[in-house]
């Protein structure tokens, strides 16, 4: 039985229609937005699932459905057997959430005092939350904002807080939207030190949303590509990388003006003075086999091959998809 | 033992928003110095009309109003003037839906905030204001302007009782307020719209025992009453003892009918929720 089930589910909002002038005073129009529509997946215990898919795609809308705060239109959820949103406070002690753009420590109060407020929300035992904070703080290295009030930490600082706040009552189920939204590249390979952790030796499930394509592909194992509220793709991150991923570039630096090569399954992207950029895909051709006959033919300088940036593949994927934002 | 453990999450967030509001010196010093001027003011104005009055034997003495009217400034952040400022913000933020991420009852738990945010904001200001008005006027043989004793032990007893009430109500109306707010994703029509309400109907403005004889039971009967007036008529004296205890079986009345409607309003509100962006 999976842990989280997720069928058919959907989602629509109501938004209010601003109309110009002063006809908003008499009546007042509305358009649906359909949020989710059929959204299904399943997910094992102890599995680590990525969730990408540009703005507006309804990542953070699944995600808020599966931690119960909003009620679903249709579908059905279902998470260790219960339904989110009907038996909300049984299901919310069982999970843990981090939304990266809201703040869910108390502004007024330090970290700690912060954290001891939490451990009497959750109800955790005294000995088993000064081990859990005390292993969280020393993980997550806030040793020495404990007693800052929240306010003035540093973004960096606050989302390694607000991760441990989350995780204080020890989850089995850890919701991650967009935790790395404005770290910095220590902050966030520390954010994802932690996550990796935490799902290999603990074996939380970690459902995790962002649009940094590094998150992915240092963390999680199996990838949903999301877009305009459908599931474009669910597959491991190997066999999406090996897809979509699979296109490699060849930059290639002659000893004198760049020739005009015509070799079948490499398409030129760019030829300046010495240096020309071929694109290739290569199940059609090898790498070493394009690299000898170009060499074999030319007399060349320099050789080296890339791989298009993660993102821009994904970008072409959503545009493939048509699920780019409106 | 199960019973207590519930009560954990409410009474800590209590303590917390309690302690964080507490630390808001300048805020307690500037609003007593705002309740000075009004009850000053306002004392004054009693006193002219009471001294030019040819009408002989009125609801209330002078010495009662003036007591009165101190009182009330004093229980100033008592009464529900807005909806609570973090369940405003909460709407603008998203952190609500944090609110809904923990395993308790949401009703009880901003009850148990706004409880914290009035009582603690009352606490201070009342305290300077008995001093100033009830100690300080005398010493300067200001007698006549000061605030007095209750009427009696009895009387200071059920007014005890009925301030207790007094809060209940305040708060089970402020979430009425706050319910407002989240379904209009604003304050600022709710927060325009009480203070209306709460100055005419729980006497802030005017005790409602100085209005015209016909119009008392209905003026008692109404819930705002109970969020100051019956407490002040019972501290004054104006009610006797039975009518003591009836105005303070209103007031329970009052906080069980708001706070079925909040929990019924907020299981609707909660229910079609939407959040939006990010």
């Amino acid at each position: 039985m999976p842990q989280i089930v997720v069928e058919g589910l959907h989602k629509t909002y109501r938004i209010a229609e601003r109309q110009p002038g002063l006809r908003n005073l008499l009546r007042r129009r509305w358009r649906e937005v359909r949020a989710l529509q059929d959204v299904n997946f399943q997910l094992e215990a102890g599995e680590l699932l990525g969730f990408i898919g540009p703005n507006g795609a309804g990542k953070s809308t699944t995600i808020k459905i599966l931690s119960g705060i909003l009620r679903p239109s249709g579908g059905r959820v279902e998470i260790e057997g219960r339904v989110p949103f009907d038996n909300r406070i049984a299901h919310v002690a069982r999970i843990g959430a981090v939304f990266g753009q809201r703040s869910q420590l108390w502004w007024d109060l330090s970290v700690g005092d912060g954290f001891d407020l939490l451990r009497d929300i959750y109800r955790v035992e005294p000995q088993a939350y000064r081990r859990a904070r005390d292993e969280l703080v020393a993980m997550l290295r806030l040793e020495r904002v404990l007693a800052q009030p929240v306010r003035q930490l540093s973004l960096g600082q606050r989302m390694r807080a607000e991760i441990a706040a989350a995780l204080l009552h020890a989850p089995p189920i850890l919701f991650l939207d967009e935790p790395t939204i404005g770290l910095d590249a220590p902050s966030k390979l520390a954010v994802r030190e932690f996550v990796q952790k935490l799902n290999r030796e603990r074996g939380v499930t970690v459902l995790l949303t962002t649009h940094d394509m590094h998150d992915i592909e240092a963390l999680a194992q199996r990838v949903i590509v999301i877009g305009h509220g459908r599931v474009l793709a669910d597959q491991p991150f190997d066999a999406l990388r090996a897809n979509v991923l699979a296109e490699r570039r060849l930059r290639v630096q002659f000893a004198g003006a760049a020739p005009v090569i015509a070799i079948a399954g490499a398409q030129l992207r760019s030829r300046e003075g010495n240096a020309v950029e071929l694109a290739f895909d290569p199940r059609e051709i090898n790498t070493p086999t394009l690299i000898a006959r170009i060499a074999a033919d030319y007399e060349v300088d320099d050789i080296h091959v890339t791989q298009p940036a993660i993102e821009e593949v994904i970008a072409r994927f959503y545009d493939l998809h048509g699920a780019a934002e409106a | 033992m199960a019973r207590a453990l519930s009560c954990r999450p409410y009474l800590a967030a209590f303590a917390a928003r309690f302690r964080v509001m507490l630390q808001y010196r300048a805020a307690a010093w500037a609003g007593f110095t705002t309740q000075c001027w009004w009850g000053g003011l306002k004392v004054m104005v009693y006193a002219a009309f009471y001294h030019h009055t040819t009408q002989v034997g009125g609801p209330m003495t002078l010495a009662q109003t003036i007591t009165y009217t101190w009182l009330a400034q004093a229980l100033f952040t008592l009464q529900p003037w807005s909806g609570d400022p973090d369940v405003a913000a909460g709407v603008r933020t998203g952190a609500i839906g944090y609110d809904r991420l923990r395993p308790i009852d949401t009703y009880h738990w901003w009850f148990v905030r706004a409880a914290a945010w009035m009582t603690a904001r009352a606490l201070p200001r009342a305290a300077l204001m008995a001093l100033a008005a009830a100690v300080v006027l005398p010493l300067l043989h200001l007698d006549a302007w000061a605030w007095r004793m209750p009427a009696d032990a009895a009387h200071a007893a059920l007014f005890l009782l009925s301030l207790v009430w007094m809060i209940v109500l305040s708060v089970a109306f402020t979430m009425l307020l706050n319910l407002c707010i989240v379904a209009t994703l604003t304050d600022r029509g709710i927060n325009t719209l009480a203070p209306a309400l709460v100055i005419l109907f729980t006497g802030n403005l005017l005790p409602l025992g100085l209005l015209p004889d016909w119009l008392q039971p209905a003026m008692l009967a109404q819930p705002f009453a109970g969020m100051l007036d019956i407490p002040m008529r019972i501290y004054i004296g104006t009610l006797d003892l039975t009518g003591a205890w009836i105005g303070i079986g209103l007031q329970v009345f009052w906080s069980l009918v708001l706070i079925a409607l909040g929990r019924a309003g907020l299981r609707r509100v909660m229910a079609r929720l939407e959040m939006q962006g990010g």
